[in-house]
Parts: C-alpha cells; structure tokens; sequence
C-alpha cells in the first residue's frame, strides 16, 4: 500500500510540474502586454517599460516561471496587476463562496442519487426503475445554467422563496448565506445526480448478480438485509471514483452558474481577470483549479486501493 | 431496446434537418428585427415567437441548430482523428515507453475541466466559436484515446490478429486494417455521447460568451439575451432550452439504441 501510495503521489508530482508549465507557457503567447494593456494606447513607452518592470515582466521568462511555482509552494500567488492586491487573499475571499457552493451541490446530488440509483436497482426492470432511468436520461440533458433560469424563475420571480442572485455574505449568518447558494447548488447538482444515480444503479446491479449475494439470501438474509448488508456496501466502490470525477464538473460548472446567480467566487474572478488581461490572476486560479482536480483524484484512487487490494498490483 | 434507438434517431434527425432545412429556407430572416412584433408569443404567424427585436424565434433555433451541430460535428471530429491512432499506437505498443507518455498524456489532459481548458484558450485567443471547437475537441481527444486503447489491447490477444502477425504484417497495418474495423462499433457509440456533451459545452460556452459571437446565432447565446428578460418573456428561455434537451436527449437515446443494436454485450462507460 504504502509503495502503491508513494508511485502514485510521484506521478500526482509530476501532473502538477507539467501543468503548470502547460499553463505557464499557454498564457505567455497570449498576444498582449498586459502592461500596455492597463495604461491604454496612448501611453509612452517609458510609462510602459517603468510598469513593466514594477509587474516583474522584464525578467527573463523562466525566471518568472521560476517565481512564480516557488511563491505558490510558499502560498504567495503574486499580486494582482489591476487590483494591486495579493492573488492569495483574492482566491482565499472567492473560495469561501466556491468551495462551499462546491460542497453543497455534491451533498445534494449525493442525497438525491443514492436513494435514486438504489431504488431504482432493487425494482429492476419496474414501473419504478423505469421512471428514474427516464429521469435521469431527462437529468442528463439539462444544461445545468438553463435549469439554474428555470429555478430563478419559478423560485425567486414568481415564489418569492429565493433571491434571483448575489451572495448574502457568512456574516450576514450561516443560514443566510446557505439560502443564497441553495438554487445554484440544485442547478448544480442535478445533472450530476443524474449521472451518478445511473452510475449506483448499473454497479448494484452487477453486485446483485454475484455468487455472494445468493449466499447472503441463502443463509436467511431478507431482501431487503442482504441488499444494504452486502449489495449497497460493495456497490459504492466505483460510485466512489465518479464522485471524485463529478468534483472537477462541480467546479467547472459552478464557473457558468456563479455568473449565472452574480456569485463572488472564483468562477467570476476568472472572468473579470480575463477581461481586464490581469494574467497572473487568470493563470493562478487555473492553477488552483488545476491542482484541487489532481489532488481529489489522487485521493480517490487512494481510498480506492484501500478498500480495493487488487488494484494496488496492477497499477 | 429499440425503442430508443427509434426515438433518438427521430430526436436527433429533427434537429439536423431543421440545420439542413435553415441554409436554404427559413420562415423568416433569422437576423432581421421587427420591433413592433416584438415578445409575441408562441402560436399565431410567429410559429414560436419573437425575442425582444421582433426575430422570428423558430428561425433562430434553426440557425442555431446550425452552429451547434457544427460545432460539435468538427469537436468530436477532432477528437476522434487525434484520439484515435494515439489510442491505436499506444495499444500496439503496449507497455512501451510511448504507450506511458500517451497514457500520462491523456491523465492530465483530464485533469483540466474542459471548461477550464476553454477559459485559458480563450484568455489567450480570444472568445469565438473556432477557439470552442479546439477547447472542446483538446478534451475529447483522451475519451477517444481511451477507449480505443482499452478496446484495442484485448483485441491484441485474439487469434486471429496473432495470425495477421504470423503472416508478417506490420503492427501499423494490423492496426489499421484488423483493430480499427473491430472497435469501430464502440467509436460510433461514444461518438454520439461526445457528440451530445460538445453540444451541452458549446452550449454553456457561448451562453457565458466565450463561445460564438453575434451575429453567429447560437442556442446558448439565444439563452444569455433570455436571462434577463425570462421575467416577461418565458419563451425566450423556455425554447431554445427545449431545444438543447430534446437535441441531447436524442443523441443520448441513439447512442444507448445503437450500442444495444450494434452489440448488446458492449458496455460503455458514460462520461
């Protein structure tokens, strides 16, 4: 095990190098100085070769590379070239908004798929399987931002029960600020339940259909025992590996939604840097996203070799 | 089941007939503006309405069937063409330090959520439709690559290519000629998941405008202009979001159809 730990964490190493130079190196032949950009066209070239060298963009570019992999081991993402304020205290703010947000939709998607896909497994081939396959098949299907208006219509336009948009604040109150993310966590956890309760359903029912399972029934187990006792419990194990993967279409759905429901998080960060060319914001939360995904299925294949020895060896 | 085989094609080629249909007839210009017609509703001259300039709403969906079906056709197409021999090659070369870089390759590029792939590109290039197709396709090369492997190495171990190879043919030619033919079943039904998923991300793209750009229609931008009149006018979010679902919900129907006809004993694995 600790072997298997140690190959994979070189390899989760290795991801994180390449990335960053991936992404390094993507925004680098971005056409565009960003410090021409900030003082506009009318600017001398003094002015612009005075910021230049203030943002750090006259040093050579494996220098800044160097820069900034080293600032961001350290925690120091670099600072901002249009707010003038450090990366990290602006990704810090924004995250308290995504990273919750995340979270929630993944509970929610995991409450509604689990009963979902279970149910839908034990009456296999019923009237009941028949309607949640249907559903998730419609679930599939919806562009989570469109769902997101349709909620914001009915919810917050004609119900009243919700604000259309923006977030309450944390010091406004837990329960507030879990109001203001409560339609952009649905919008974005149904189309993942979707998947996810296809995916319980399909993998109970190859559990359901093992020698064991008999075996349980066998030696007296009802139903419904042998179902929970052996069938969810083993059944869980790939569910496990989609969950980590349905975490990287959390975030990257949670980029449109949050600008969807005008959310301060990262998703609208990246936005703003983009349009305002603030480059080092851009690449930084990229980064982060980066690294959140590798990191999540790192852990994953982890969890996975624990409950899972086969998969040790062959990896 | 070939009830979904029945029902996807039918979903599926409703939308790209109506995209055919719109190069040559649209009920109306789908560009121009007529203000006084403007937030009619369904029914009526306007089959489908009009948006807040008086555009004819069915018109706008064709197009922008159009736009998505093209998309998507050229992302998938992407993936496919680069996906495909990676995957072949890596097969072929099983255990191969080839085989490793394009394996590793692939982990990474799905670590990037495609929409983060397509944030960068277009932070970089600049938004528009072409810049959507790359950042789409780039994360449909892995599926492929994938897929074609994993399909491909337990080929490899059959007879009847250990024949191909006893008579002296290339692992290149075995490849094109024996493996290729042999998954390409499995290829046309994750093409029609890829090919739904592209149309859900060119949709999501463009809607928050990093995808196509006015005057090119497109369902996602008909859906950004909707937001913040779906007060008033409903349908202006209401059809082109039907038109995305039922569109998916085809191709996701064809796709589960075909890989049950094709053969039943495939399983894919869904993204």
């Amino acid at each position: 095990m600790l072997r298997y730990a140690l190959k994979r964490l070189l390899s989760l190493a290795v991801s994180l190098v390449i990335a960053s130079v991936v992404i390094f190196a993507v925004i680098e032949v971005a056409p565009g100085d960003p410090a021409s950009f900030m003082l506009g066209v009318n600017a001398q070239p003094d002015t612009v070769s005075a910021l230049r060298s203030e943002l750090g963009l006259d040093v050579p570019k494996w220098r800044r590379y160097l820069d900034w992999t080293g600032g961001m081991l350290r925690g120091d993402f670099g600072v901002s070239y249009t707010y003038r304020t450090p990366v990290t205290q602006m990704i810090g703010d924004r995250l308290l908004v995504s990273g919750p947000l995340a979270i929630y939709a993944l509970i929610l998607s995991t409450v509604i798929a689990f009963p979902a896909g279970i149910y839908a497994a034990a009456r296999r081939g019923k009237v009941g399987d028949v309607a949640v396959m249907g559903a998730t098949q419609l679930g599939v299907a919806v562009p989570n931002f469109w769902f997101a208006m349709m909620l914001v219509l009915v919810f917050a336009i004609n119900l009243g029960w919700f604000s259309a948009g923006g977030f309450a604040g944390w010091d406004k109150g837990v329960f507030a600020a879990l109001k203001s993310l409560t339609l952009p966590a649905i919008s974005l956890a149904l189309p993942q339940a979707a998947i996810l309760a296809r995916v319980m359903r399909t993998s109970l029912l190859d559990i359901l259909g093992e020698d064991f399972m008999r075996t349980a029934r066998a030696k007296g187990l009802t139903r419904r025992q042998a179902l929970w006792r052996h069938g969810v419990r083993n059944a869980l194990i790939p569910v496990l590996t989609i969950l980590g993967l349905q975490f990287s279409f959390l975030l990257a759905g949670s980029i449109i939604i949050e600008n969807v429901f005008f959310l301060p998080g990262l998703g609208r960060l990246v936005f703003q840097a983009i349009s305002a060319r603030d480059l080092i914001v851009v690449e930084s939360v990229v980064m982060l996203l980066v690294f959140a995904v590798i990191t999540v299925n790192f852990l994953v294949d982890l969890a996975y070799a624990a409950v899972d020895p086969r998969l040790r060896a062959r990896t | 089941m070939r009830r979904n085989l029945i029902l996807g094609a039918a979903l599926t080629s409703v939308f790209v007939l109506a995209a055919l249909l719109s190069f040559i007839w649209t009920p109306y210009d789908h560009a121009a503006m007529d203000i006084p017609a403007k937030f009619l509703r369904p029914g009526g001259e306007h089959w489908l309405g009009t948006d807040h300039f008086g555009r004819d709403i069915l018109s706008m969906v064709m197009v922008g069937a159009r736009t998505s079906i093209a998309v998507a056709l050229v992302a998938v197409g992407i993936g496919m063409g680069l996906g495909v021999p990676l995957g072949l090659t890596a097969a072929a070369l099983k255990g191969g330090w080839l085989d490793e870089v394009i394996m590793r390759g692939n982990d990474l590029v799905f670590a990037f959520p495609s929409l983060v792939i397509a944030i960068l590109i277009t932070a970089v290039f600049g938004p528009g439709a072409v810049n959507a197709i790359i950042a789409i396709g780039i994360f449909n090369i892995p599926v492929f690559a994938r897929i074609t492997r994993g399909a491909a190495l337990s080929l490899w171990e059959r007879e009847f290519i250990m024949a191909a190879r006893v008579a002296g043919k290339s692992a290149a030619r075995i490849s094109a000629e024996h493996i290729l033919p042999n998954v390409m079943n499995l290829l046309i039904v994750q093409g029609t998941i890829q090919f739904s998923l592209a149309i859900l991300a060119e949709a999501g793209l463009s809607y928050i405008g990093l995808g196509a750009q006015p005057p090119v229609p497109s369902w996602g931008r008909m859906l950004a202009d909707a937001q913040t009149l779906v007060a008033i006018a409903p349908h202006l979010a209401l059809i082109p979001g039907l038109a995305i679902i039922l569109t998916v919900l085809g191709l996701n129907l064809l796709g589960d159809g075909l890989r049950d006809w094709l053969d039943p004993r495939l399983r894919v694995a869904r993204a």
